[in-house]
């Protein structure tokens, strides 16, 4: 039965019912050739990508295993790649938590009136990709006397707020006991000490576990290299936080800890004209937030899941 | 090849010496054949080149080549996953009767279905890399290079089960395999305790794939105590139905003679396990429908549209009609015998089970999303290629494989020919 394969190519000696084995051998070969001929072809697109990617990223390793040295020569190049591949000048720095710091957020419901300035203040704080208009946050417009998400609208239009109406506006939950991060195979996402739940951008490997988990969806993952405009980067970055993300791998908010942790406000708060939203340290005996956990009657978003949000809802 | 006793050393040198000489005759059995065999793998190569391109493409471009959506973040690919576990997982329904029950018969074919097990996984490990946005960081997810979630992750428990079982199948069809090309007896103690081993892997391939998705407290429609069990229950159907489809081909193609036994027994265990998966979808559209609410709204969504939105109804639908076909031929006395039938209800329950592993179980766990939008899905051109790209590739580890096996088996290939 092995003769079959070269018999075509034996029209000369038709009388010979044994194959001459050094021709068997040549048709074996320009076979093999064009297969591996055709495989080089198949993943010519990978060169391209390639090209993009140096040994030093590649070899990278976890942010929580690099040196202050490493970290440097990390933070050195992905201000080159910015400036190569998005024409942009950048710093990107690396803030830690605080000492003695929590992170909390709350948002006043009967105040917010859905006018979306912290979802667009959002878009450009965190540099998201521009034609998606990607952001962190999305507000739900809900019917007044329901709670139930499954009767909330995210797409909704017009002049704000409307009547029956109020505005549910959601984004991460900074949990403490965060689903996405129990789930994430490679601990590319953690905790930090400040409640932050953050993301090593270079170190994902884009496996989208962790945007099944999340019960609040505020994960979002690259499908593309993100896009902006030179002059609409915002320069004032930081490698936990907002630089412009790879892509293939999630991103998430951070509580923009490249402002929060210098003493500044997150950008979806300075952003809001009604006040609704409060932001500060828990630990903090006299700060606002502390005085609404202690003084209204807030609640979280599906406590039922036991995924302890640092995130507060409350009316007045 | 026992024509002379040898001693304890001689028996290990040759055992050793023999074995570049097997390689080697079978890198010719696998790329020599008739021009039937010449055309299919030809077929399949192209499949799967143009698979591998459009792999390429999307690397180099981003998933956004991808039907998926940060909505419905996983598709097609992680659909398929799912299915070639549990058809990896179903080849444990031959070694079971075969080693537990000692039957005789089953005994002569198991090697098919643990050969089966092996193309699967190869898939199942492809269509993970497939769904990774950064598969340049692979390397992350190896124990001891990069940094590995275990215990915590369900997904390092799959890398692990996974990966084991594929060990675990190598050797037990490796090990067999080269032992009746020297014409020897193979040594209990080189392959029962792996096969024992295996029973256990195998149950546990299907379990932890479930508790990936079960245990996420997030999504309701994922979140039953049932989908380990149903899973479990529709490898038992998918798993044998594509062995006895296998043997058939077999047997046409290499007029082997196998006994009528194993499929007579494959289709029994197919019967219990089909109604089982079927009571067990019965209790959740119960659960769904009598409670209602939101935590019902995907199985509306499924089963008559949500909203305007109605992008897996016909699926749903398709799906159900094609797993209570096969069921009812799976019942006729017909199945039992060589025939149409047999293969009919094989094939019917396969695309029944694919269909509600992806169509009806990854995608719906999606739709409505955590915060109740509905975005539908529909997996691109980009994500059909690279799909039928791996399952070429699985077909084409498998035919190479069972080729190599049929002319050891059959004796057409020992070390005593060796020239």
């Amino acid at each position: 039965m092995a003769n079959s394969n070269s018999a075509q190519n034996t029209p000369a000696s038709p009388e010979l019912p044994v194959v001459n084995p050094t021709r068997r051998k040549a048709v074996k070969a320009g076979f093999a050739t064009l297969g591996l001929a055709a495989f080089a072809a198949a993943i010519s697109p990978l060169r391209s990508a390639a090209k993009q990617t140096s040994a030093q990223a590649f070899f990278q390793n976890h942010y929580r295993e690099l040196s202050a040295e490493d970290k440097r020569k990390v933070i050195a190049r992905l201000e080159a790649e910015t400036k190569e591949k998005y024409g942009a000048e950048v710093h990107i720095a690396d803030d830690r938590p605080i000492p003695g710091t929590k992170f909390v957020y709350a948002i006043n419901l009967s105040v917010c009136n859905g006018n979306g300035n912290c979802v667009k203040a959002c878009h450009e704080e965190n540099n998201h990709d521009r034609a998606t208009h990607q952001s962190y946050i999305r507000v739900l417009e809900m019917d007044k006397g329901s709670m139930e998400l499954g009767n909330g609208d995210s797409e909704y239009q017009g002049v704000v707020p409307k009547d029956g109406k109020f505005y549910l506006p959601v984004q991460c939950q900074q949990c403490d006991e965060p689903p996405c991060v129990d789930v994430c195979p490679v601990k590319a996402t953690w905790k930090e000490e400040d409640g932050i739940v953050v993301i090593d951008y270079n170190w994902c490997i884009g496996c989208r576990y962790c945007e099944a988990a999340c019960p609040y969806h505020a994960r979002r993952f690259n499908w593309k290299q993100p896009e902006i405009p030179a002059e609409e980067v915002n320069p004032d970055q930081s490698y936990l936080s907002n630089r412009i993300r790879p892509a293939g791998v999630v991103e998430k908010c951070t509580y923009c800890l490249h402002r929060t942790r210098r003493g500044k406000l997150p950008a979806c708060l300075e952003a809001c004209p009604t006040g609704a939203r409060v932001f500060g340290n828990i630990l903090d005996p006299e700060s606002n937030i502390r005085w609404i956990l202690e003084n209204k009657r807030v609640y979280v978003l599906k406590e039922e899941l036991g995924t302890k949000p640092a995130f507060f809802y409350y009316f007045d | 090849m026992s024509a002379a006793p040898l001693s304890d050393s001689d028996k290990h040198s040759t055992a050793l010496l023999s074995y570049p000489g097997f390689v080697k005759r079978s890198l010719v059995v696998m790329t020599e054949g008739s021009y039937a065999f010449l055309t299919w793998m030809t077929v399949l190569t192209a499949i799967a080149l143009v698979g591998l391109n459009a792999w390429a493409n999307q690397v180099a471009t981003g998933m956004a080549v991808t039907g998926m959506s940060d909505q419905v973040s996983w598709g097609l690919y992680i659909a398929n996953f799912t299915f070639c576990v549990g058809l990896a997982a179903g080849g444990v329904m031959m070694v079971i009767p075969a080693y537990l029950y000692k039957d005789k018969e089953m005994h002569q074919v198991v090697i098919i279905g643990e050969t089966v097990a092996i193309a699967a996984i190869v898939m199942c490990l492809m269509f993970v890399m497939a769904d990774l946005g950064r598969p340049d960081r692979f390397w992350h997810l190896m124990p001891g290079l990069g940094k590995f979630n275990w215990p915590i992750s369900m997904l390092t428990w799959d890398v692990l089960v996974l990966n084991g079982y594929l060990l675990l199948n190598l050797h037990v069809v490796g090990y067999l395999l080269y032992t009746r090309y020297l014409g020897k007896t193979p040594n209990p103690l080189w392959y029962i305790p792996f096969v024992f081993i295996s029973i256990f892997w195998a149950i546990s391939i299907h379990t932890v794939t479930a508790f990936l998705y079960c245990g996420l407290g997030g999504r309701p429609f994922w979140n039953t105590a049932l989908l380990a069990p149903r899973f479990l229950a529709s490898a038992f159907v998918s798993g044998p139905a594509f062995i006895i489809i296998v043997m058939r081909v077999l047997r046409l193609i290499y007029h082997y003679d196998a006994p009528a036994g194993p499929a007579r027994t494959l289709i029994q265990i197919m019967r219990v396990a089909m109604v089982a998966n079927l009571v067990m979808s019965v209790s959740e559209l119960f659960t769904v429908f009598y409670t209602g609410g939101t935590h019902g709204a995907t199985g509306q969504y499924m089963y008559f549209g949500l909203h305007g939105h109605d992008g897996l109804v016909i699926w749903t639908w398709s799906s159900l009609l094609l797993n209570l076909t096969g069921t009812v031929l799976l019942f006729l006395p017909a199945a039992l015998q060589r025939g149409t039938v047999r293969i009919v209800a094989c094939l019917l329950c396969i695309a029944g089970i694919w269909i509600e592993k992806g169509m009806g179980l990854i995608i719906p766990g999606f739709i409505p999303s955590t915060l109740h939008q509905l975005v539908e899905y529909s997996p691109s051109t980009t994500e059909w290629k690279i799909s039928l790209g791996v399952l070429a590739f699985g077909l084409m580890v498998l035919t190479l494989l069972l080729k190599v096996i049929a002319k050891v088996f059959l004796g057409k290939m020992t070390v005593a020919d060796q020239s």
